[in-house]
């Protein structure tokens, strides 16, 4: 195994009086898509959100290239090297696409081979460039938040559930921008409920219950394994 | 790279109601510019009236403008915001007062430049003033709707007692500078002088804000941070300092707007601010929290209605605004262009 980009050691998350996170711990590997796994409800966004410093850990730390950025502001911690695609998003829907995408670039203009390499990704976007993103279809904005996400070379992408919700064409598309940003040896932890997009993408695994981590190993591994399957999740992924 | 073949994406055009319910609140300016004309009557009267509403207008809009930014970008609601225009307008008429020689002399020159150093000092003064405010009455408050109200409307009580320590407890009475004095005519009509440049400079901020809004890289972070702030500081830009500089901005622009509130009044006070303020809120609350834009149409609609039916049914005046805000809640109840949604 690769050296560790990210190192989760016993984290803890309160989100007011209930007790999300409960001892967290897993590694990201450098080089390699790490899939984060579980139920609804056992904590995988709010592992996201924590790392990036939405809601703050109580203890515990995250080692982030070797250092820990768990006192760090959330502006700080991406502009640190870590990308971030929320669930719900978080396309600026008043803005135009272009704006949306201006706004991913924290130390300049955008690249224009990378602006290429995106567009060409996921065409949509240059056809609703200079529209409000708010009239984007819900796979557009989904395109176009993860397009906002890789609009600079980033050390590690947190992309959250990307092909929740969207229609299989639009799913094939997504899978295929992220194979290639894989393929380019980009560092991602992913949350993904689409078992061909999981297991199609993901080196390594981490499945979560009740807050914590109850298993980690080689995606293969627990892709090729139902049984293991239905006793971490409670049902065997292609059932998802 | 292999796309999915079966996506194509097209555009949906809107369906002319749909464009006629956008271009509404822009609209309605000029729908209310002519029911004015035809319940006025007389084309002059009219005039000298419309001109009066736009230049209250956009001095409102000067005083609104910082504080609707503010609360959009950080949910704080500032009650102190009335605070900068009565020291804004101290300021600025010190400034005035000193520089006498100026203001008395038919000089267009000297005049300019005195109204534009008595501005720059009063700006001056109240962003520094906005600078501290936030530091020390507002950030200790993020989050708490009730503890800001309490805590931004005590700071207005000092500020003003200030005021009364400073320059004494009296109104003051000020001259506006020889040239800015009386009226030109046109088609009949008197507009006086002062009006007309409180229009343009309103339009020219106007103009300003909205090219440093949608033109600039800041602009856009404070837009994308009136919608989703979360989302902002996720990308890497500490909202925290943009919205100190929101308000540092805004502060001054309730300075400017209270130099030129003070001038149009020709009589400054203590509590010029917090009267104000109720008509910004109104401003603010009808344009749509956090629009600047909504917040421009809101004022000019707010000064067009307030001079027309003081002249039509002057008692009605009174009661002008809060119907027009009622009117326009109904209708719109985020107020005309809200921006401020995704909180």
């Amino acid at each position: 195994m690769s050296d560790p980009i990210l190192t989760l050691d016993n984290i803890y998350t309160d989100i007011a009086q209930y007790h999300i996170l409960q001892g967290v711990n897993f590694t990201v590997p450098r080089g390699q898509v790490t899939m984060l796994l579980g139920r609804n409800g056992v904590g995988k966004t709010t592992t996201l959100k924590t790392i990036m410093g939405q809601w703050r850990a109580k203890s515990g730390a995250i080692l982030f290239e070797g250092r820990d950025i768990n006192t760090l502001p959330t502006a700080t911690r991406a502009r640190a090297g870590i990308g971030f695609v929320p669930e719900d998003m978080g396309i600026f829907g008043d803005l135009t696409v272009e704006e949306n995408m201006i706004l991913g670039c924290t130390s300049g203009p955008l690249d224009a081979v990378r602006k290429d390499w995106l567009l060409a990704a996921f065409p949509a976007l240059a056809t609703f460039w200079k529209s409000e993103a708010g009239n984007l279809s819900g796979g557009q904005k989904q395109m176009l938040s993860i397009a906002r996400a890789l609009a600079e070379d980033r050390q590690l992408y947190l992309i959250d559930e990307p092909t929740k919700g969207l229609a299989p064409a639009i799913v094939s598309t997504m899978a295929q921008a992220l194979r290639e940003l894989k393929e380019q040896g980009a560092s991602i932890l992913l949350v993904e409920q689409n078992f061909s997009v999981a297991r199609a993408l993901g080196d390594s695994a981490v499945v979560m219950d009740d807050g914590a981590v109850v298993w980690s190993g080689a995606m293969a591994e627990l892709a090729g394994n139902k049984d293991l399957q239905e006793q971490l999740m409670g049902l065997s992924m292609e059932a998802h | 790279m292999t796309v999915a073949p079966d996506h194509k994406p097209t555009f949906a055009k809107m369906s002319l109601g749909e464009q006629l319910d956008k271009a509404m609140p822009v609209l309605l300016i000029p729908i209310l510019v002519v029911l004015g004309f035809f319940a006025i009557g007389a084309p002059s009267s009219w005039l000298t009236l419309t001109v009066s509403g736009l230049a209250m207008g956009m001095m409102i809009f000067i005083m609104a403008s910082g504080l609707t930014l503010v609360f959009g970008l950080m949910d704080v609601i500032n009650f102190g915001h009335g605070a900068f225009v009565s020291v804004g307008a101290f300021v600025g008429v010190s400034v005035l007062i000193a520089l006498g020689g100026w203001t008395g002399t038919p000089s267009l020159l000297l005049n300019i430049a005195a109204v534009l150093l008595a501005v720059v000092a009063a700006m001056a003064v109240t962003g520094v003033m906005g600078w501290g405010f936030e530091r020390v009455i507002v950030k200790p408050v993020y989050g708490a709707h009730l503890k800001q109200i309490l805590v931004t409307v005590g700071g207005l009580i000092v500020v003003e007692q200030l005021i009364h320590v400073v320059w004494g407890p009296d109104e003051i009475f000020i001259n506006r500078p020889e040239t800015l004095k009386g009226a030109i005519t046109f088609a009949g009509a008197a507009m006086e002088k002062y009006r007309l440049l409180a229009v343009a400079i309103g339009l020219v901020l106007f103009i300003a804000m909205r090219m440093v809004l949608r033109r600039t890289k800041v602009g856009l972070i404070v837009r994308a941070g009136v919608e989703n702030g979360p989302m902002v500081e996720a990308l890497g830009y500490r909202l925290r300092m943009v919205f100190v500089g929101v308000f540092i901005a805004g502060s001054a622009l309730a300075g400017l707007g209270g130099v030129m509130w003070g001038l149009y009044q020709e009589v400054i006070t203590a509590g010029m601010g917090e009267r104000m303020m109720v008509l910004v809120f109104i401003v603010a609350i009808i344009g749509g929290l956090g629009s600047v834009e909504g917040a421009f149409i809101g004022a000019l609609l707010v000064g067009l209605t307030q001079n027309y039916v003081a002249f039509l049914e002057p008692k009605l005046a009174l009661v002008s605004n809060i119907a027009l805000m009622t009117a326009i809640l109904m209708w719109r109840p985020q107020g005309m262009l809200p921006v401020v949604k995704a909180k």
